[in-house]
């Protein structure tokens, strides 16, 4: 039994730190939605709050529906994976797993099965008497995430579960967790402030700021169409150049700034006369001219295997990144030329600042 | 050795080892043979020392197995200190994890403050207190008596008044190891089983009891040996009923002048702290090292 989540202007305050701010979305039934963030932005407070080990000073939080206020972490129908995993290291494998059904005061033969269950789900088959501490960190992963599930939760909540493995576990894992999610279909919440992280798993991620919520949106549309300047660069890389807006009209948007006029689509609080800011990816940086051309000084080019990544200065002071794919590596500019750019008015988005 | 004489030189070195054969020669294995060879030899007059009488036998121990009165208090001390470190652990521990795992560092240092002030005091002096605080016309009578919940004065003193002094007494010894082991749970541990479904009953038990064990199993194995081995709270506020063993080596020792009869006492009462000691590790599956740490 998979369960949405909504969350209706919700906001903590401890002491004299605001920690969340109004923060209202709802995450559909079945679906793997992150909440993408940089540390102390208040992410783990949200999570915190839908477990139910806080409660949140205003708003409220509604799973399946249901309003949760008063109801402890024991009464909800979520479960949580911790960032330090917390498998309890006195007891083995199996005992970890079927914890929350001895919780519930279900047979032992009974939560034997169910744990030996999981542990095929996970392909652990076997491993039930080990003790966590002779696994690896990938299987200590897995088994926190039978151990959660074990108790069948309509939500589940990971806090940045990932962040203690190495690289190439991690992308593993990553691929796991997904299929793991669609296999079961249970609600999962995952928090993370690695974008590439919640952009590769996550049907829709919310962008979390200093405690206020900036976007709600699928992956291609943040990296696409950022609501607000934090979206445009916390997600992905971003060249910004700072401006005036000069003219806005069905659609695109043209802005004034040092290093001549440029345009792009018009995004949020773009109106003319504001101060404004255009944001192009760096695959969208092309070497060349026609419109929308830019001259920079290139710093250094470091090739990375699929594409070579060029550093340096636009004229106007800003930092310049544009990534030039392998096969059209005889175009990159050397490091100390000067060189020139040009991106497509619907690879660029104009926001208002502030 | 090497690695000694390496890093401190010849000279110093021999000085340290020294130093250390002395302390266990002479403070540790000297008065515990000699104790022992007391035990052992009849309680005879100077003149037959030495003479056809003086040989080694169990007799003095066997006087005790044998002498019902000496037994029974004997039997009494070794399951009283038992009861003494089970009360102890029960005060001790919620304030332990209340201490470790919920307290902000301000109720933190204020708790240890009011835990350790009393122990700046003298033992005897603590337990005076004690003596004043229980006495027939004290004011825990009176408090009782005038707030109606007694008709007329209790006398605490005897087997009630030993044991409240005694866990008043020890309740260091139990709580700073308790709550160390707790310090060192991983507050997620305990979040994680309560977000599982588990009752508190059962997070203590399954979660942080088990960590805590080598703390628990420290405690318990410090208050029965000080319990074991307390002199005090007996004598001041025991009362006929309520003897403690250390009270009849106390007598044998200056009263009765038999100091072999003593010895042989005392002899027993080391073994039985000695074996209660290891008992509570082999049952924690703790070892020495654990509870020096």
């Amino acid at each position: 039994m998979s369960h949405s989540v909504e969350l209706a202007g919700i906001g903590m305050t401890f002491g004299t730190t605001r920690a969340v701010s109004d923060v209202s979305f709802k995450v559909q039934a079945e679906e793997f939605f992150s909440i993408l963030g940089p540390s102390g932005c208040g992410k783990t407070t949200i999570l915190r709050m839908i477990a139910g080990f806080i409660e949140p000073t205003e708003g409220r939080v509604l799973i399946g529906e249901r309003d949760m206020k008063g109801l402890g972490p024991n009464q909800r129908p979520t479960a949580m994976i911790f960032q330090s995993l917390a498998l309890f290291p006195l007891m083995s494998v199996r005992d970890n797993i079927a914890f929350g059904l001895e919780a519930r005061g279900v047979s032992r033969a009974e939560r034997h099965r169910k744990a030996d269950d999981l542990l095929r789900l996970i392909a652990l088959e076997g491993y039930g008497d080990r003790m966590p501490g002779e696994l690896s960190g990938g299987q200590r992963q897995r088994v926190a995430i039978a151990r959660a599930l074990a108790v069948e939760p309509g939500v589940l909540l990971l806090d940045e579960p990932l962040s203690a493995l190495d690289l190439k576990l991690r992308q593993h894992m990553r691929a796991e967790l997904r299929a793991l999610q669609k296999r079961t279909g249970v609600t999962f919440i995952y928090i993370t402030h690695d974008q590439s992280e919640a952009l590769a798993m996550s049907d829709r991620v919310a962008v979390m700021s200093a405690g206020l919520l900036q976007q709600v949106a699928t992956p291609r549309e943040l990296y696409d169409n950022p609501a607000t300047p934090f979206v445009a660069r916390f997600v992905g890389e971003t060249n910004a150049i700072a401006g005036r807006i000069a003219m806005v009209e069905g659609g695109t948007a043209r802005i004034d700034t040092d290093l001549g006029p440029l345009t792009g689509r018009a995004g949020q609080g773009a109106t003319v006369g504001a101060a404004g800011t255009i944001y192009v990816r760096p695959e969208a940086l092309m070497p060349g001219t026609g419109t929308n051309a830019l001259t920079a000084q290139i710093e250094r080019v470091d090739f990375e295997g699929a594409f070579a990544l060029v550093h340096g200065r636009f004229d106007g002071g800003a930092a310049l990144a544009a990534s030039i794919p392998s096969t059209r590596l005889a175009e990159a500019p050397v490091p100390g030329s000067r060189a020139s750019f040009a991106f497509a008015p619907e690879h660029a988005v104009v926001l208002g600042d502030g | 050795m090497g690695d000694l004489k390496n890093r401190f030189g010849g000279g110093l070195s021999t000085i340290f080892l020294a130093l250390v054969f002395f302390w266990l020669a002479g403070m540790v294995l000297a008065p515990n043979l000699m104790m022992i060879d007391y035990a052992l030899r009849p309680n005879l007059p100077p003149a037959a020392l030495g003479g056809p009488d003086d040989t080694y036998s169990l007799s003095n121990i066997l006087y005790l197995a044998n002498e019902p009165t000496h037994r029974a208090i004997f039997l009494k001390t070794i399951w009283a200190s038992g009861l003494v470190a089970a009360m102890t652990f029960l005060v001790c521990y919620p304030i332990a994890f209340w201490m470790a795992q919920r307290a902000t560092v301000g109720q933190l240092s204020i708790a240890l403050l009011l835990i350790i002030i009393p122990f700046f005091i003298n033992e005897v002096l603590r337990t005076l207190a004690w003596f004043i605080i229980l006495a027939y016309r004290g004011p825990l009578n009176s408090a009782l008596t005038g707030m109606g919940i007694i008709d007329a004065p209790i006398r605490w003193q005897g087997d009630g008044g030993v044991l409240a002094a005694m866990v008043y007494a020890y309740i260091l010894f139990m709580l700073l190891p308790i709550y160390n082991a707790i310090e060192s749970l991983e507050k997620a541990q305990i979040e994680a089983a309560r977000d599982l479904g588990a009752s508190p009953w059962r997070i203590h038990t399954r979660i942080v009891i088990p960590h805590a064990k080598a703390g628990i199993a420290t405690g318990f194995v410090f208050t029965f040996m000080l319990a074991a081995g307390s002199y005090v709270a007996p004598a001041l506020l025991g009362s006929p009923g309520s003897r403690w063993f250390t009270e009849i080596i106390y007598n044998w020792f200056f009263e009765g002048g038999d100091w072999n009869r003593g010895a042989a006492y005392a002899l027993v009462l080391l073994v039985l702290c000695l074996s209660a000691v290891l008992i509570t590790l082999k049952i924690a599956r703790v070892n020495l090292a654990d509870v020096a740490k």
